[in-house]
């Protein structure tokens, strides 16, 4: 934890994330483009590629999200996200200002100690992979997704308290957690003793000043990014100055061995499959699948429905568990099984952020060009706002692209073996037990390798 | 960082360097010559191509005829200037020489329907080998990530 710098030292950093307007502000940016993005879905041209809520969404925020904001911000896009913000503002009564005590008008339920945990995210992330290949290409299904999002939030704040739909219901949410992981950049208490000795808890309850962590963390007790979303309300509730931003090493979460899950490492497998599924399906040239993927209810699609799941659910799954009893059988350990099964699975957090980095990357640059006319033309009315309406489709950095995939799988392989030789060290001293995740890691390269190359 | 840690890892990063430099610049075996001339048809209805995959051997000159069985479908090779496009009824055709070894993937380059930007094939010139050296480098990154973060 030496290699730590805190932003916050600076005063000046310190009064801008401080501020009641910044996050409002970010989010004020935001809102228009995502309520267009919605208009254009549902009564803009079918033709996705020529609707601002297909391009702008899965192209243009897609890229920044995965390629920008997560590996290098973490959570920072749930701090500017929109789709929450509605039910934030009618939960507090107000759209900037904190109101006396951080009050919320919500019924205020407690979201039920079973779900306490990112399997319903799991669920969701799977049921929108799955229809993908329509909601990545249909402006209307992709408007109605994001309707649904917004209406499950509404809902949800008004019944459960502060952001319940963020922590354990968001679809999106679940993978950003899982990758904040590995991103530079990190929120944490300065000094523990402080927040023992503070009897109120601000951070937690509220004041004057700001409300209670939306997330529902205690910050004195936030020893990975996972569930912080970078909202800063523990920094302007904090009486004692005590809560900083800092920047750290990457990945610095996954060497620490806290905070481990089961719910946590399948949402690390699904990840990583979809990944894979994805490059086979969307990117891959095998038609038959495409069509599959995108015809609903026909015979094909079950076909494709049921081997995507048993993929996500039980293949891959599985073929981890094996390795991870190979693993158990080379160090004759005494940890459970289902320990080593989860504690090895973090592994797989920066192999699956690469392999959807590389995925993303082709997608992204192959497609957006697109960006230019619905700049211009977002329903696909024959406008021309900017003059753009008319600019062609243009692959960008065609030639290169498989070489850029290439180094991002890398970059993900070798933080997974970093993260394999740390874990096996931490159960068992043998470094070797590693050795059959670290084939899992280097085949599944492989294969993408094979795919992209 | 310990003194006998960090001079590990400078030899790690040297050998890995020099590794991956011999991995990208070995020569490659050379292959028997190419045919002078190939001609390769290609129909294109919504969403596929058919056939999806081509492989060609490395220095062939390559023609490729693009027929549409159903709206306007377009062509475009990754890493090279061709570009065509196909109507019912009016075919297209593009002559290169396929110079470089490794797998590109062509695309439709005109908006064609839903799954349009996802309509892709690939055109494999042989040998494979800038496969084969991007996993050699991938094994010799693999080898190194191993090194670097071993614990003695």
């Amino acid at each position: 934890m030496s290699a730590r710098f805190e932003l916050t030292r600076d005063p000046r950093v310190r009064h801008i994330l401080a501020s009641r307007w910044l996050p409002w502000l970010l989010i004020a940016a935001t809102l228009p483009f995502f309520a267009l993005a919605i208009l254009t879905g549902l009564f803009g041209t079918p033709a996705g590629n020529r609707n601002f809520g297909i391009v702008f969404v899965w192209v243009v925020w897609w890229a920044v999200l995965i390629l920008l904001l997560v590996p290098f911000g973490g959570r920072l896009w749930c701090a500017i996200c929109p789709i929450p913000a509605p039910g934030e503002w009618l939960q507090r009564r107000a759209i900037l200002g904190p109101r006396p005590g951080g009050r919320l008008h919500s019924l205020g339920l407690k979201w039920p100690r079973r779900l306490r945990n990112i399997w319903l995210q799991n669920a969701a992330f799977l049921l929108v992979a799955l229809f993908a290949a329509l909601i990545l290409t249909t402006p209307l299904a992709s408007a109605f997704v994001l309707l649904l999002m917004v209406g499950v939030a509404l809902a949800t704040s008004a019944l459960f308290e502060r952001r319940t739909f963020c922590r354990y219901l968001c679809p999106v949410g679940g993978f950003i957690g899982l990758y904040a992981q590995v991103a530079p950049l990190e929120v944490r208490v300065k000094d523990r003793s402080v927040c023992a000795t503070h009897t109120v808890k601000t951070c937690y309850t509220g004041s004057e000043a700001g409300y209670g962590c939306p997330w529902l963390l205690y910050p004195a007790t936030l020893d990975k990014n996972t569930y912080c979303g970078l909202c800063t309300e523990c920094l302007k509730t904090c009486p004692h100055d005590n809560i900083g931003l800092y920047l750290r090493p990457p990945g610095a979460d996954l060497v620490t061995g806290k905070g481990h899950r089961l719910d946590e490492a399948y949402k690390g497998m699904i990840m990583l499959t979809c990944a894979l599924a994805y490059s086979v399906v969307l990117m891959g040239p095998w038609a038959a699948l495409k069509e599959a993927a995108f015809a609903i209810g026909t015979p094909g699609w079950f076909a494709y429905a049921f081997v995507f799941l048993a993929a996500n659910l039980v293949i891959v799954p599985g073929l981890f568990f094996a390795c991870a009893v190979m693993s158990e059988q080379i160090s004759h350990t005494t940890v459970p099984l289902r320990r080593l099964f989860v504690d090895y699975a973090y592994a797989l957090v920066p192999l699956g952020l690469g392999a959807w980095a590389a995925f993303s990357v082709s997608f992204v640059f192959i497609n957006l060009s697109y960006a230019w006319p619905v700049l211009s033309d977002p329903f696909g009315w024959g406008w021309n706002l900017f003059g753009t309406a008319q600019w062609t489709w243009t692959p960008y950095a065609d030639g290169l692209l498989p070489y850029v995939q290439w180094l991002m799988l890398c970059l993900g392989l070798v933080g997974a073996i970093g993260v394999s030789l740390k874990t096996a060290r931490d159960h068992h001293g043998r470094q070797v037990a590693a050795m059959p995740i670290v084939a899992f890691c280097v085949l599944f390269t492989l294969g993408l390798v094979w795919l992209y190359v | 960082m310990s003194r006998i840690i960090y001079r590990r890892r400078l030899w790690i990063a040297v050998l890995t360097a020099a590794l991956l430099i011999g991995v990208i610049g070995i020569p490659w075996p050379a292959t028997a010559a190419p045919p002078d001339a190939l001609t390769i048809a290609i129909t294109a209805r919504a969403f596929a191509y058919a056939p999806e995959s081509i492989r060609v051997p490395r220095g062939a000159r390559l023609t490729l005829t693009l027929e549409s069985l159903d709206t306007v479908h377009g062509l475009s090779l990754d890493g090279h200037a061709v570009e065509m496009t196909a109507e019912p009824g009016r075919s297209s055709r593009a002559t290169f020489v396929a110079e470089h070894e490794g797998k590109f993937k062509f695309r439709c380059s005109v908006s064609c329907g839903a799954l349009h930007p996802f309509m892709i094939g690939e055109v494999v010139v042989e040998p494979e080998v800038p496969f084969a050296r991007v996993t050699l480098a991938t094994l010799v990154i693999s080898g190194s990530a191993l090194a670097w973060f071993w614990k003695r």
